[in-house]
Parts: structure tokens; sequence; C-alpha cells
């Protein structure tokens, strides 16, 4: 098991939340205060340097006009680390292709970051989320293709070595491409892809890159995972391995079960400030029009907010480990078992207004009592063994799926 | 509300296909509807039925129908409509548009009037007529449900309620959607170039408004009825965005007026 630290790198210092509308796309940004954010990023800069200090890998991501997450461009950050960290691995969970106008930058600005970090970078290629869709000025619809052509791209861009090219494809067009800097790994960086349904799975299974599941928990997990897993054995005639897997979920380790609840309801702001109305998480095109249809309705959550967004019931979910030691250990076997395994956990270990020194202690108490025992978990791994594990496990029943993952259910 | 003598037939053209409904009997009326989806079923249109024959394409995305692959704008369905104009071998139509099927009918006028004796349009979007930072037309894609609801109507108690629509009818609001989105996206709700070819426009033109239209206003209609030679404006009191819905008596008297 790999585990990876990440942080949205939030701005949490806001008004009552009765007070706004929406905490994207258009909370006037009179509310950031400069001086408050630039400590916040030198607070978020060390977050990361602690995790690499505990031997806990990193993982970055971007959005934009959003107070969630102020990381408009994830390549200066990334960029940053690059330099200032020594031996983590970057992971950038990601880049929003489809929203992004020139992929050719994309690969230049991965490239760049690859070679400063020395061949430290992870890749991922996202799709973007739906309130995304007015900041790029994009519309959603056809986004996955949309995504999978900058992708072609980008990978064409890296392993380009001998003079230019051109692309003429539906949406992107480029001249002349030559990337200099070209990447420091060989033929490019690990790419990661987010998946959110079997179907979208699939294609990332066929090129053996990584799928990664956000906060699905047990009520989706099972579908996403077999449709890698059986995308994986059709192409390759193998099982898919571990590490071929991610699964991101809130995370927080403490040293009783007190102290374990007052910090994982703090880290809860991640999915309880993510107030978005209407208008922003259901653009033409995003979701299917079953979907769309029942976020219009209001019956399902498209914003991001889970319908129950109560610290028990995220941990029912699997979208939120919080406990001693043993209690986050057991919650992650848990899931890990029930999933069919993975071998990449992504702990949002640190939202909203959790303090540096509690999320420094959340990390340490993982690093030093959970995490020895995840990689014997996966050190163990055998695939027979798991299916048969797995299979005893019944499905668990949600009477409501209004999860926060219906965003990335494409 | 079946009108007498409706029929919708799918006529196949090179690279797509396109439902077209018609009913009555008379001058060939062309009916192009706008976002919010075909009109043919709409107490206006049996009321015209009863003095033309009304030809009502379903631009392809809208009630169910599918958007073809290679489609990726309003100018598919501008070529597509000049293909369908042909194949129905249409003489001296009348061609009405509504919103974003305004646009479509200007754009296919400023290539082509010889189909076509008339144009009327109505509450439609097309060119912008304000400056850059200017908001010509509300942003139907940003905008809140009720404050959509207020600037659509001029009596918002007539904006449909998802909570009385059927799972499947809700379904299909939502695939209107996404093909109005496929439409109008980028420029959004017009073209740059569109006002710089309205001088072709050789027909007599009629431009109907619904006075509180607050999505698109009467004086961006005027403004619009100005870039074309010799067009009417009428507005119409007590209609929002769509007048025809709102004030169907009025509508089908400046309609009909017009024609003779």
């Amino acid at each position: 098991m790999k585990a990876w630290f990440f942080t949205e790198d939030a701005y949490p210092q806001l008004p009552d939340q009765d007070t706004y509308r929406s905490i994207r796309v258009n909370l006037p940004n009179k509310h950031f205060d400069p001086e408050t954010g630039a400590d916040n990023y030198h607070q978020f800069l060390d977050m990361w340097l602690m995790a690499e200090d505990l031997g806990i890998e990193i993982m970055l991501n971007e959005h934009h006009q959003t107070a969630t997450c102020v990381v408009p461009a994830v390549p200066i950050i990334a960029g940053i680390l690059a330099r200032e960290s020594k031996t983590a691995r970057i992971l950038i969970l990601g880049n929003p292709l489809s929203n992004l106008p020139r992929p050719v930058r994309t690969a230049e600005e991965m490239a760049m970051i690859d070679v400063i970090s020395r061949g430290r970078l992870e890749c991922g290629f996202v799709r973007g989320v739906p309130y995304e869709s007015a900041p790029a000025n994009v519309i959603p619809y056809r986004g996955t293709e949309r995504m999978w052509e900058a992708h072609d791209l980008i990978i064409k861009a890296w392993t380009s070595h001998d003079g230019p090219f051109n692309f003429e494809g539906r949406w992107f067009h480029a001249r002349q491409v030559n990337i200099w800097p070209r990447p420091y790994q060989q033929p490019h960086p690990p790419v990661w892809v987010t998946v959110g349904s079997a179907g979208t799975a699939r294609p990332v299974a066929e090129h053996e890159y990584v799928g990664a599941v956000f906060l699905a928990g047990y009520p989706g997990i099972r579908p996403i995972f077999d449709g890698y897993r059986a995308g994986y054995l059709a192409r390759h005639g193998k099982d898919a391995p571990l590490d071929r897997l991610a699964y991101c979920a809130l995370v927080y380790v403490a040293d009783d079960e007190a102290e374990a609840k007052s910090g994982g309801e703090t880290l809860l702001w991640y999915m309880t400030s993510n107030k978005v109305p209407v208008e922003y998480n259901n653009p033409p095109g995003y979701h299917s029009p079953p979907v769309a249809a029942k976020i219009a309705r209001g019956s399902v959550s498209g914003a991001g907010v889970p319908l129950q967004p109560t610290l028990q019931n995220q941990m029912a979910r699997g979208n939120m480990f919080c406990g001693t030691p043993d209690q986050v250990y057991e919650q992650i076997k848990a899931i890990y078992e029930y999933s069919g395994g993975f071998g990449n956990l992504l702990m949002m270990g640190q939202a909203g207004h959790l303090t540096f020194q509690q999320t420094k202690r959340s990390m340490q108490l993982f690093s030093r009592e959970v995490y020895p025992r995840l990689k014997e978990l996966t050190a163990s791994h055998d695939s027979d063994a798991m299916k048969e594990t797995r299979a005893v496990l019944p499905d668990r029943e949600f009477t409501d799926l209004g999860t926060f993952g219906v965003e990335f259910a494409r | 509300m079946a009108g007498n003598n409706r029929q919708t037939t799918r006529i196949e053209l090179p690279g797509a296909s396109v439902d077209v409904v018609r009913k009555g009997s008379g001058q060939a009326l062309f009916i192009l509807h706008g976002g919010g989806g075909p009109v043919a079923a709409m107490p206006f249109v049996d009321r015209l039925a009863e003095s033309f024959e009304v030809i009502a394409p379903v631009h392809p995305g809208f009630a169910g129908s599918a958007i073809p692959d290679h489609f990726d704008n309003l100018q598919d369905l501008v070529f597509l409509y000049l293909d369908l104009m042909d194949a129905l071998e249409l003489e001296d139509a009348i061609m009405l548009g509504i919103s974003m099927g305004g646009w479509t009918a200007m754009e296919i006028a400023v290539m082509s009037t010889a189909r076509i004796s008339k144009l009327i349009l109505v509450d439609s979007v097309g060119v912008k007529v304000g400056g850059r930072e200017d908001r010509d037309i509300a942003d139907v894609f940003a905008a809140p449900p009720e404050e959509l609801a207020r600037l659509f109507w001029h009596d918002p108690a007539n904006a449909p309620d998802p909570a009385h629509m059927t799972d499947a009818e809700l379904e299909m609001v939502q695939a209107n959607r996404v093909a109005l989105g496929l439409y109008t996206w980028q420029p959004y709700m017009h073209n740059p170039k569109l006002p710089g070819r309205l001088h072709r426009i050789d027909v007599p033109t009629l431009v109907i408004w619904g006075e509180s239209d607050g999505l698109v206003t009467p004086n961006y209609g005027r403004a619009l009825c100005a870039m074309i030679p010799g067009a009417e404006m009428a507005i119409i009191p007590a209609a929002g965005h769509s007048p025809q819905v709102e004030q169907p008596d009025a509508f089908v008297r400046h309609v009909t007026s017009f024609a003779s």
C-alpha cells in the first residue's frame, strides 16, 4: 500500500454559510484576505513536506473559482514541491483536461515538474467537476471524449523526440509540437485517471493507468473497481495489480476516541462546506439526463454535498476513516477487502479548520501505527484468496444513493 | 393536445435524420422552436394550422431524439435545415423562428431566401447588441431556477414546476438542455458575424417580442430589428420570452395579419 497525503488547500476563513448561495463560482473574492491566504499557502506547503518526512507521498489537485480549493493552477504548487521535497512521489490528480484549452501547455508543465523533481511526478488526468464548466467556459457535453483527445496529444508530445508533429483533432489543434523539456521518466510519468463507473474505468484499465475513485464508498466502489479489473483482464490477460487502483477518502487518526470524533467532525468541513446550487452543479451534458433529472428534482445532490454529511454516516459509507490507529486500520482493511483490494490510499488528511498540529498528529499516528500494517496487508496480497474473501462479504445496502460521489459518476 | 391532421415523420437527410411535425393546410409555415423544446403540440400551433400548413422540425437532441455524432454547434442545424427545405421542396414558405430557432432562421435567411417569402422572429437571440461586458442575453446556464422563471415569464406562475413532472418528462427537459447547450454555448447564444450579414435578408420580416421578456429584452429586439432591412416590430403586452404561450391570441393575430 502506498499512502498519499492530500489537502485541497481550502480557504476556510469564510462568513456564515447562510450569507451566500454558493461557495463555488460566484462567491465574491472580497472574502479572500491576501494576508490570510499567504499564511494558508505556506502552512499547506509545510503540511505536504511534513507528510514527506513521515514517509507519506504527496497528492495535489486544482479547482477554479472556489474557496474549497485555492489552487487554480496545480503546476505552481507542484513546481514548488518539486524543489522543496526530496523523496516523495508527487501526484497531481489531476489536470482537468476537458477544461484546459491547450494540452501542449499541460505536457510542457508536467515535463518540467518531472525534470525538476528528478522523476517523481505521477500525472493525473481528470475530466473536471461540473461547477467548473462556467469558469472554463466549456460545455461538459462530450467532456470525456475531449479529455481523451487531450490525453492523446499530451502522450504524443511527451514521447516524440525527433522533431515536431502537428495535431488536428476534433477539439484540439496544435502546430509544430516539440516540447522542451521532455519528461525525466521514460517513456513518460505514470498516468492516473479518476473513474466513477465501470464504463469509464474500462479505458483506464486498458491503458494500464491507475484508476482512482473518490469517495464512492461502500455504495459505489464494487462496480467501479470490478469494471476496471474486468477491463484490465480482458485487455492484458492477467489480474490487475493492486497498485493500479486507488481509493480516496477522508482520514483522521487520533490518540483516543474523543479526539477522533472532534477532529473527524472538523475534517468533515470538506463535505459540509460544499454548498453549491443547482445552476452550477448540473450544467448541460455533465450528468446523463436521468441523473440530471434527479438533481433537478433534488432527490440526489449533484453539488457534492452528501444528503447526510454526518460523521457517523460518512464513516458507515466508507468515505471517512476516523478513530484510533487500531480502528482506522480495521476500517481501511474492511473496505479494502470489500472492494477487492487497492494499492493506493489517497488520504484527505486535512480540510477546513483542522490545524497543522492536529493534521501532523493524525499523520504521525497513521505513519507509525497504521501504515506499516497496510503495507503488510498489500504485501501478503494473494489474488485468489482476495476473491474468496470478497465473495463472502455481501453487498452493503444503502437506501439513499445521494452520496458525495455523484459528480464523479461519469 | 393533438391538432387536426397532425403527423410526425422522420426524414432522412445526408448525415442526420430529423423528426418533422406537419399539420393543417395552406401556405407553408416553417416553425423552428426554441431552447424550451418543440412547440407543435401547443394551442397556438393548432390555431395557426387553421390557416397554414405548419411544418415544425424537432432540432436533433430535443424531445428524446439523438444528437448526431458530428454535430458541434448551431451551424450543423442550419445546414440540416437547408437540406430539409430542399428535401421538402418548400416554396414561398413563411419561416418563423422562436428564440434560438430565430437565430437559426436568420442564419438560414442570410444564406438563402430562395424558399421563403417572409420571416418572423420571436424573442430571438443570435446577435450581440451591447459591449463585450454587457449581458445582452441572460446566462440561462448560470441563473438560479427561480430567477430564470422571473426573467422568462410575464407571470412566473406559468413556469413548469419539476415537482409536477414525471421522471420521463424531467429527463426530457434535461436532455433538451444538453441540446440547447450544444447549439448555443460559445459564443453564447449569438454569432458575432451575423450582424454583418443580416443585410442579405431580402424578404419582409416581422420581429415579435414579449414586452416582459427579461431573458432577451424588448430593447435587444429593437436593436435586432434595426439590423434587418425593412423589418417591423410588434410588442405583445403581458408576455415574457414566450408570447406564443402567454398570449396566444395576440400572437396568432400578429402572425396571420403579417402573413396576409
